[in-house]
């Protein structure tokens, strides 16, 4: 049954529900088991020697003593043939971001702290870890550049031969911005600071491998094994059906654990060197350098409005670092499409710097343009004495502007922000007493929209056996957003199965289907269509199964709760009374995810409402309740959705608050690559008073489950809601995130000196 | 509730300080003696890495296991690497996350920045050990109910580190819940769960779950 024509769910008995976890026993029993946590007979332990400078030239790697050292089994290096595998380098290769830059797994110029440069093998890893100190290798140490704006400045150190500005500006253009600020009533221009920020997943990235002769086995923590598949076959020149990836369980990613990581192909190298499976895990410190980031951005923004709340003109000129290898980085989308605006020109470049390449991040590059264009859409209305939030429903953009006007297949931007606002009591919150100090309170207002993915291709299978029970097998790795739940949900909901007899495999290039790896807040509206297909194909055929048996015409029969019933009621037949199922033994079906519309965009949209205070003594910030309220299509567990929302939240907070990687300008090496110095958000640093309102406006043309997407928009406007907020508690626009004491206290000092 | 240094000499038959001493031989002995673990360890090495192993005894989830460590083996690589409890997450190593939180002696402990030599002579409790055979202990089935965790890597130290706390405190105000698990990172940021989630597990433990 093609997967578009399937009807959209009327009420439902299973999805949208509050459902707990069908994996919940495993992972808070300990017998849920990661990759970190695989364990091969006769495993051995890899470490890997990295770079110690900002930038250098590798003169001489000296192995002698490594090799000798107690439990030592393989030793890797530039000079080894096996090692000479491209990265960072041309479209098609391992590593490949489709630039002309060409590196390799342990290059001699290391363009940042922490590049790769030997490896080691043993049989425990303190073995491994002796033996990398061990190895002598002798740096001609170059100067290097940290910061993106001296990057650009001329005579700068070279991080890459091409220059350090990477490509030419990328330009938008919409209408004519210099008449748009004329006819502006007023135009503001502001420009906006937010810092590099650390994925920095529990379970830290590593793989476990092992040959079996020419076939190679890798359990690797990552958002799809899919996406590692291809590029690992690539880099191993293997077929694609010798590559088995396996990630069932993956202890966190937001977008680090999209790539293949030079770990898992050295930890290969190891393996086939010694004949032995090779465990390789890499450490805190090094994730923190070596494994992506949420780039830095600096964001010029220039902003006309009318006095009725028009808004003429939207300018915004970025610069984006993208570390020391190619890797995309974007912030101007909602600037272009968010709100209406005749006049937008959005100009962005990108410099390289001394530092690990970023990685996609939870919405890569939303947080930073809603950072610059939320504070910008608070401060114009204040200007012009308009609320925030009827300003904001005042511009928001019904259509797709960034896509010849295209209309969306729903837009609940109205309703989140007017929800929102009802459930927050923001009236009355922007008029309660701010307080007289030291602790000054406010509240504010933002939104944003996140820019989904494409759904193809995603192929799934469901089969149903003759006890009634049934299997779901598919592409999809649960990064502990709740995917497996979500699925299995659309079985039930289809088949009548309850959640306990239904068995998932999932996540195992082996035994599962392609999909596309659960990145762009994807998976549920990517795959749930391709379960559901499969799910009413297997409908069909126990049909047709039960139609020939009770001498019936199919349209006179129903599946209901799992069972068959004739029209009326009058007979009904248990999937268990099915002798052509009973005598095949199985049912299959195979769904796949059919196309996205094609003269409609699909867009989830969100406001979250945010109140503050700040202590205007010492300059700190605490987060003291939000509200979010989100436009992601249907709901599809009503549990796992308010938690992808209250972690988008809490994330939100900490690149508002707490969150940068701080680079020393003199050495190049990175300040602080552990959790004491780099500062994640804890039990201590969140509100419990966190709201999550769903907006469901029964999507029914975006896919067939009726889902957008819900983990990015979760954490794009969090921190500009929360700057929305400081502003108003203490009249102080602070333009850099994150808001840190020492921060805020400078920025009072300079109120207090200009009186 | 510790137990004193005595006190687990006798029920082991090894004190750390006569660990050391069995390592340790010459000018490395007294600074040994003299300095804290961590340091004590590295100073260790040198033996280990010449195959001197030692005979430890750690009693962990109320099983006795008797083995050869080397001095500067963590708790956390002992449960992990040589004893199979897979439930202990290993993540920063280093004192900073709380992902390998154990109970030691009662007392949640983090495995990463204890030398399994350390905990010869205590109670150790890991994530498995609160369970009740198959069933999920009440903090557990709290952490489901509750959803108080997405990818689930940190859970088990949020786990253990809330039995500690409700060992000691069994009504805990939601103040004592953030002190409680502030010394375990939940990077997806379960926090707001994690307290309904302890409060529900107090209610579970008063009811005689």
């Amino acid at each position: 049954m093609p997967e578009t024509t399937a009807k959209p769910w009327g009420e439902t008995k299973f999805v949208g529900k509050p459902i707990p976890r069908v994996d919940g026993y495993e992972r808070v029993s300990g017998t849920a088991e990661y990759p970190s946590d695989v364990v091969l007979p006769n495993m051995l332990h890899a470490a890997i020697l990295r770079c110690p400078h900002g930038q250098a030239q590798v003169k001489r790697v000296d192995l002698a003593k490594a090799r000798e050292m107690p439990g030592v089994r393989a030793v890797l290096s530039d000079a080894d043939k096996e090692a000479q595998i491209p990265w960072y380098a041309p479209p098609g290769s391992p590593g490949s971001t489709g630039s002309p830059t060409a590196s390799r797994l342990f290059d001699p110029h290391c363009r940042f702290e922490g590049e790769e440069i030997a490896a080691v093998a043993a049989e425990t890893p303190q073995q491994a870890w002796d033996a990398v100190r061990a190895i002598r290798a002798e740096y001609n140490v170059l100067p290097s550049v940290v910061d993106m704006e001296e990057a650009l400045k001329p005579g700068a150190p070279a991080v890459q031969e091409s220059g350090n500005r990477w490509g030419a500006p990328r330009e938008t253009k919409r209408g004519d911005v210099a008449q748009g600020f004329a006819e502006a009533d007023v135009v503001l221009e502001e420009t906006y600071r937010t810092s590099c920020e650390i994925h920095t997943p529990s379970e830290i990235h590593g793989s476990v491998v092992r040959w079996d002769g020419d076939h190679l086995t890798v359990w690797d923590t990552n958002q799809g094994p899919f996406g590692i598949q291809a590029p690992l076959a690539a880099a191993m020149s293997l077929p694609l059906s010798k590559v088995r990836v396996i990630s069932h369980y993956m202890g966190g990613g937001f977008g680090s654990k999209l790539n293949l990581g030079k770990y898992t192909v050295i930890a290969a190298v190891l393996a086939r060197k010694t004949g032995r499976p090779v465990r390789l895990f890499l450490t805190r410190e090094e994730s923190f350098r070596a494994v992506g980031n949420r780039p830095a951005h600096i964001m010029k923004l220039k902003a006309g409005v009318k006095k009725d709340g028009t808004l003429t003109a939207l300018q915004l000129t970025g610069l984006g670092e993208v570390g020391a290898y190619p890797a995309g980085t974007s912030v101007g989308y909602q600037v272009g499409d968010l709100y209406r605006c005749p006049n937008v020109l959005i100009s962005e470049s990108q410099a390289f710097i001394n530092a690990g390449p970023n990685r996609a991040f939870r919405a890569p590059g939303f947080p930073q343009c809603s950072w610059a264009l939320e504070q910008m859409m608070d401060a114009l209305a204040e200007k012009i004495g308009m609320d925030p939030v009827e300003f904001r429903i005042k511009n928001y953009s019904a259509v797709c502007q960034m896509q010849q006007n295209k209309p969306y297949t729903s837009a609940g931007l109205r309703e989140c922000l007017t929800e929102g606002a009802r459930a927050f009591n923001w009236k009355d919150a922007r008029l309660r007493s701010k307080g007289s100090g030291p602790w000054v309170r406010g509240v504010g207002v933002a939104a944003g929209m996140w820019g989904s993915q494409s759904g193809p291709p995603s192929t799934v299978r469901v089969s149903l056996y003759p006890d009634g029970s049934a299997s779901l097998n598919m592409g999809a790795a649960d990064l502990g957003t709740g995917t497996k739940t979500v699925m299995a949900l659309v079985v039930a909901e289809e088949l009548g199965v309850p959640l306990d007899r239904i068995q998932i495999e999932n996540a195992d290039t082996g035994t599962t289907e392609f999909t596309r790896p659960s990145g762009g807040s994807k998976t549920v509206f990517a795959d749930s269509p391709a379960v559901r297909s499969a799910a009413l194909e297997v409908k069909a055929r126990v049909l047709e199964m039960a139609a020939a048996q009770l001498k019936l015409p199919v349209t006179d029969l129903a599946f209901q709760e799992g069972a068959i019933v004739a029209q009326g009621g009058t007979r009904k037949l248990a999937v268990r009374e099915l002798t052509q199922l009973r005598a095949q033994q199985v049912v299959v079906g195979v769904g796949v995810r059919g196309p996205d519309p094609v003269d409609k965009v699909v867009r989830p949209f969100v406001a979250q409402f945010a109140e503050v205070e700040v202590n205007i003594r010492t300059g700190e910030t605490r987060v003291l309740r939000l509200v979010a309220a989100h436009d992601s299509g249907r709901v599809m567990d009503l549990l796992t959705y308010r938690s992808q929302v209250i972690g988008g939240l809490t994330m939100g907070i900490g690149f508002a608050l707490t969150e940068r990687r701080i680079m020393d300008a003199v050495t190049g090496k990175m300040a602080n690559a552990n959790c004491h110095d780099y500062k994640i958000p804890t039990a201590k640093d969140v509100p419990a008073d966190k709201t999550v309102i769903p907006i469901d406006l029964h999507d029914t043309e975006c896919n067939t489950t009726g889902t957008k997407g819900i983990g990015e928009p979760a954490t794009i406007p969090t921190a500009a809601a929360i700057a929305n907020a400081f502003y108003h508690a203490t009249g102080i626009r602070i333009t850099a995130a994150p808001i840190t004491p020492a921060n805020v206290l400078t920025l009072l000092e300079e109120r207090r000196k200009r009186g | 509730m510790r137990k004193s240094i005595r006190e687990r000499e006798s029920r082991t038959g090894l004190s750390r300080r006569r660990f050391f001493n069995s390592v340790a031989s010459g000018a490395a002995e007294a600074a040994i003696l003299t300095v804290p673990g961590a340091v004590a360890a590295e100073a260790a090495v040198g033996q280990a890495a010449d195959g001197n192993m030692v005979k430890t005894v750690l009693d962990i989830n109320g099983r006795s296991h008797s083995l050869s460590v080397e001095p500067r083996w963590t708790l956390l690589y002992v449960l992990r690497d040589r004893l199979g409890l897979m439930g202990t997450k290993a993540s920063c190593e280093r004192g900073e996350c709380g992902a390998c939180t154990v109970l030691i002696d009662g007392a949640a402990r983090y495995a990463c920045m204890t030398l399994a030599v350390e905990a010869t002579g205590a109670e150790i409790t890991t994530v498995e050990g609160l369970m009740r055979g198959e069933e999920l202990g009440p903090v557990q089935q709290a952490f489901v109910e509750e959803d108080a965790f997405q990818c689930g890597h940190c859970t088990s130290g949020q786990v253990v580190s809330v039995e500690a706390l409700l060992r000691k405190t069994p009504q805990p105000s939601i103040e004592q819940i953030r002190e409680g698990v502030s010394g375990n990172v939940c990077r997806c940021g379960a926090y707001a769960n994690i307290f309904r989630a302890v409060q529900k597990a107090a209610e579970l433990r008063k009811g005689g779950r």
